[in-house]
């Protein structure tokens, strides 16, 4: 019998605030822009957080609200930033659609090992225990933490490095953050040659490590004809603005180390 | 004149001797997740104020005069967080409708604040202290009110955390929870005042 009064009072009150709470949604009901609900559409819809609100539907209010830049999604990529132009009636200014590239190529054999490392999978917490695992203090640890965070699937690991599909990648910077090497950079995606290292100890320092690092030697510099490449604190760097993806540096670079993507 | 003393002194033992953080440990969770910033705290005490204050007088009916008439108050718990569930989400309606700037800026704590044990534990504390329905709502303010003092002194506290030098392993969480225990300590200071 207790048992019957139990179940029914709780099914009557469940009953009641039911009802009431439908009236009062009814009854209480707010117009919401209809501009946010077709922006939202548009948006990556991973809630990722990369644009600093907390999450698509609040970052779709802001945009209505004039508070967020209609290119603040990097996820939506150019096709959903000027769809949102067109819904607030303004007009995108669409950069270069960017992809996270992975500046290191010390897969297991290539770089060499500092530890044999058998603790949590956690790049953050390897690359606290002594320096890391692989004996460069440059390289990819891979314990995959920027793996966890990408949302979109687009991060592998292989042999100790993690890859990254251009394809799947959306640039929402969420691996750039979460690499405790910050080996993790955005560039745009026509820039397809790439210097696969961030080792700026000296030459002799940087072979000891790994066999495929920059040795800072200066040959892609005197090869290239557009003076795109800089080369300091014995790391080469490619200027993008000038780069012509001529390939000729990734040729007569002795660490292979500028890779054609 | 001894009713009001009665009060009075029920207030002081709610808010600095049974402090809802620091003597019950209820309530830690948003203590520590919203206590980043002295406004911000400020408007999740008042918002936990007024959940606390409604949900002690609707539990206090529910129990009194529904659960108790028919011999079934080993309900007490589920009906309890059936009532203050139904009324968060009435209450964030209400205010949607009626005052969207106080809505804006209780913001995510209103929604927050259903899953909350304190709301929880203060309708339970009324109803195993046997309170009468005046001092249950009391209890429920008051005790709000405890919190949102231990929440906002929390929040200056760390507010000036951030500008002191930490060691690097205590920095965050760390050094928030010791300085928590030592405000409990503090607390228990007032222990014997009523």
């Amino acid at each position: 019998m207790i048992i019957l009064y139990a179940g029914l009072l709780l099914g009557i009150l469940g009953l009641i605030f039911g009802g009431v709470l439908t009236f009062a949604a009814k009854k209480f009901h707010v117009e919401v822009d209809e501009r946010v609900e077709q922006i939202k559409e548009c948006l990556g819809g991973a809630n990722c957080g990369a644009c600093g609100y907390a999450g698509c539907d609040a970052f779709a209010q802001a945009v209505v609200d004039g508070k967020a830049p209609i290119d603040g999604c990097a996820p939506a990529g150019a096709k959903g930033i000027e769809k949102i132009g067109k819904i607030m009636g303004m007009e995108a200014n669409v950069g270069e659609r960017m992809v996270a590239r992975v500046l290191c190529q010390g897969a297991k054999g290539v770089a060499l090992d500092r530890y044999e490392y058998d603790g949590y999978k956690s790049c953050a917490v390897a690359a606290g225990l002594a320096g890391g695992p692989k004996a460069c203090r440059f390289s990819c640890i891979g314990l995959g933490d920027c793996q966890d965070k990408c949302k979109f699937d687009a991060i592998t690991m292989k042999d100790g490095l993690a890859h990254i599909d251009p394809a799947k990648c959306t640039a929402c910077g969420a691996c750039v953050k979460a690499c405790p090497r910050s080996i993790i950079s955005l560039l745009p995606v026509s820039q397809s040659v790439i210097v696969r290292c961030r080792n700026t100890d000296t030459a002799r320092a940087a072979r000891a490590v790994c066999m495929d690092a920059c040795i800072g030697c200066g040959r892609c510099k005197k090869q290239c004809q557009y003076d795109a490449i800089i080369v300091e604190n014995g790391l080469a760097r490619i200027d993008h603005e000038k780069c012509t993806r001529c390939g000729e540096c990734a040729a007569v670079c002795p660490c292979k180390c500028i890779v054609i993507e | 004149m001894t009713e009001n003393m009665n009060i009075l002194l029920f207030f002081v033992s709610c808010v600095l001797t049974n402090n809802f953080i620091f003597s019950r440990f209820l309530g830690c969770c948003p203590f520590l997740g919203v206590s980043n910033k002295v406004e911000t705290s400020l408007s999740m005490g008042l918002a936990v104020t007024f959940v606390m204050t409604i949900a002690s007088l609707f539990c206090y009916m529910i129990y009194n005069w529904l659960l108790v008439p028919l011999g079934i108050t080993f309900m007490s718990t589920i009906a309890f967080i059936l009532v203050i569930a139904a009324l968060v989400q009435f209450v964030e309606m209400f205010l949607k409708k009626s005052s969207p700037t106080l809505y804006s800026a209780l913001g995510i704590y209103l929604p927050l604040i259903t899953t909350n044990c304190a709301v929880l534990g203060v309708a339970t504390l009324n109803m195993n202290n046997g309170y009468n329905l005046l001092y249950s709502v009391l209890n429920g303010t008051f005790s709000a009110l405890g919190f949102t003092l231990a929440i906002v002194l929390m929040a200056g506290v760390r507010e000036r955390l951030e500008s002191s030098h930490i060691p690097a392993c205590m920095k965050g969480f760390p050094i928030t929870l010791v300085s928590a225990g030592l405000m409990a300590v503090a607390f228990m200071g007032f222990s014997g005042l009523v």
